[in-house]
């Protein structure tokens, strides 16, 4: 908890970064050598995080190669059995594939239903526009067991409780509403003249959309997309209240794997689907960091001069 | 707005059809409010449809929660309020969600002012940054069970170091839950203030520093007024995500006792007793809740500036 006491200081040291973010500006020897203490506890705040956050990484990946480990620093053995054991199961190659079916056939829904909303809620006014505006606010900000419970009710009573229909129905429901908070500001910035000199020029909506919209919202549609799919793919509670055996996704399976009932799995199990969560969530986001950046969608003025 | 700008040439295209249309239009009403539609029938469909359905489901109590209750049809709401073990989740929840919020986004505003500048090895940080968000709440319940437990590392190397002298007991209770819920919810609200910050114009900051102001009245009369609002959004979006811990408080906690909090009660009551309709009484006073908290939080900010500059949420 050491971060906490870095929270009334370390405005102190702010001239430095200040200044380095604008080299021109900078007084000769303005940045002095020595650190302040306001930076050093700010360092070692995170310090901390890392050294939590890295402990827990790398306990999990010694835990899921190693055999008998329990009074030592390290595992007495190590083995690559309990990837082989947990893959067979709990039947992960389907698990993983229902994964990636939910997690994808979710963005692309989320993002046909979404765009084309936040278009109209970035450049129209129309009558009862802060009544919509606020419908589609609310799934994000209440808490998803509140509507989870009752909507998993419904698709239960509809005969479709256990199904992919409904985890893929039941992810949307969030997701829908994200795309189009995150696209709406992005489209606001785009400058609507734009449109307007093409519509001047002759080009019909459908042209404006594919060749002069299009292009300028490729940034934003990816990076929605991305946070969705990471969402997706993590998404846990939602999941967990309708999906069933031959429907769990990942975390879920892993959810299971760590309560099932008459005591939980062997630790190392668990620990080597959790590795292997992990190592898909990096896959995504490696390939996914490659081509955006997700914070572009709300920093937008002075992007450029950072990184 | 920037519909206002377009909107001339709007009319201007629909003036040669027929004049309801126009009028119409005029109003902001025409062909384009159909991209509208899909959100409107998929929100409706998927959400408020549920949610008036699982409201109408808790005036239909069981009857086995009339007999042991009373109350008639609202003999849910008459256990939720009289029933210690169920009320009392409302208080553990709060216990649990308000510090760690809280703490993530204080912590957040030090880190993002120290780290906006340029330095080497930013990418990299903010891609570690990234890498929590991606964990889940289930993998975070398992790293610190292992690493944070009893035999864990943390334990072994406080112990080796004699800063101890019995391993001291971090997971299965109240803190467990709560260094999950700053793993996992400190990257986001420190992604998100940062970005806030890089909203503000620099040149009020340096503006400041020219007529004489010191780092601490540039932050406190400059760039906190103008980061207020984005942190007040920071901090409604960390306290939505550590309000409704469910697999944490299930998996670190103590689920029993101290992190008996409204999302496991309510999953208690839907999937092991299948009491549904207690199940939505729980989960709805629990949006009820977390609204009230959120509302309290926006009233607040609306008292703040949010002008053209600066890091608005």
């Amino acid at each position: 908890m050491s971060e906490s006491a870095t929270a009334a200081r370390a405005p102190g040291s702010r001239k430095r970064t200040d200044t380095a973010s604008r080299r021109t500006d900078r007084a000769p020897g303005q940045r002095s050598l020595a650190a302040s203490p306001g930076t050093w506890l700010v360092w070692a705040g995170i310090a901390a995080f890392f050294i939590f956050l890295f402990g827990i990484l790398i306990s999990v990946f010694v835990d899921s190669v190693g055999k008998s480990w329990f009074t030592t620093w390290l595992p007495l053995e190590y083995t690559t059995d309990w990837y082989g054991e947990s893959w067979e199961r709990f039947e992960l190659a389907h698990v993983i594939g229902v994964t990636l079916i939910v997690s994808f056939s979710v963005v692309a829904i989320s993002i046909l239903i979404g765009v084309p909303a936040s278009y109209v809620l970035a450049r129209r006014d129309f009558p009862f526009k802060r009544v919509v505006t606020a419908l589609f606010l609310l799934p994000v900000l209440i808490p998803p067991i509140t509507f989870g419970i009752p909507l998993a009710t419904v698709m239960y009573n509809f005969g479709l409780g256990r199904s992919l229909i409904a985890v893929i129905l039941v992810n949307l429901v969030p997701s829908v509403p994200f795309v189009i908070i995150t696209m709406t500001p992005f489209i606001e910035q785009i400058n609507p003249t734009i449109e307007n000199a093409a519509r001047m020029c002759g080009a019909g909506m459908r042209h404006v959309f594919v060749r002069i919209l299009g292009p300028l919202l490729v940034p934003g549609i990816l990076a929605a997309a991305i946070l969705v799919l990471v969402r997706t793919v993590g998404m846990f509670e939602l999941t967990f209240l309708v999906s069933g055996p031959g429907s769990d996704t990942l975390v879920v399976a892993i959810y299971r794997a760590m309560t099932s009932a008459g005591g939980a799995e062997p630790r190392p199990l668990v620990s080597s689907m959790a590795v292997m969560y992990t190592v898909m969530m990096l896959v995504i986001l490696i390939i996914a960091l490659r081509f955006v950046n997700p914070t572009q969608l709300v920093a937008r003025v002075r992007d450029s001069d950072d990184d | 707005m920037s519909a206002t700008l377009e909107k001339p040439a709007d009319t201007a295209a629909k003036r040669s059809t027929a004049s309801l249309s126009h009028r119409l239009a005029e109003r902001g009403i025409d062909a384009r409010l159909w991209m509208l539609l899909p959100a409107l029938v998929f929100i409706v469909a998927l959400f408020i449809y549920p949610f008036a359905y699982g409201i109408g489901l808790t005036v239909q109590p069981l009857d086995r929660t009339v007999d042991a209750w009373g109350g008639g049809i609202f003999a849910n709401y008459v256990q939720f309020f009289n029933d210690p073990f169920i009320f009392d989740s409302i208080w553990l929840t709060m216990r649990l969600a308000l510090p760690a919020a809280l703490f993530n986004v204080l912590v957040s505003i030090p880190l993002a002012f120290k780290l906006r500048g340029k330095f080497r090895g930013k990418r990299l940080m903010s891609t570690l940054l990234v890498l929590p968000i991606t964990l889940g709440t289930v993998l975070t319940a398992q790293g610190l069970l292992i690493f944070a437990g009893r035999q864990g590392w943390l334990n072994r190397f406080l112990l080796d170091m004699n800063l101890i002298d019995q391993p001291l007991q971090l997971v299965n209770n109240y803190l467990g839950v709560m260094f999950s819920l700053i793993i996992s919810g400190f990257p986001f609200a420190f992604l998100l203030v940062s970005s806030y910050l890089s909203g503000i114009d620099p040149s009020l900051e340096a503006a400041a520093k020219t007529l004489g102001a010191n780092w601490r009245q540039r932050f406190i009369r400059v760039t906190l007024p103008l980061l207020a609002p984005g942190l007040a959004t920071t901090f409604i979006l960390t306290f939505v995500l550590a309000f409704s811990v469910f697999p944490s408080a299930r998996l670190v906690g103590d689920p029993g006792g101290s992190t008996r909090v409204m999302a496991l009660m309510a999953y208690r009551a839907f999937g092991e007793q299948q009491n549904y309709s207690m199940a939505s009484t729980i989960a709805i006073v629990m949006g009820v809740v977390e609204l009230l908290v959120i509302a309290i939080v926006l009233l607040g900010r609306s008292f703040l500036y949010k002008g053209s500059t600066g890091g608005k949420g």
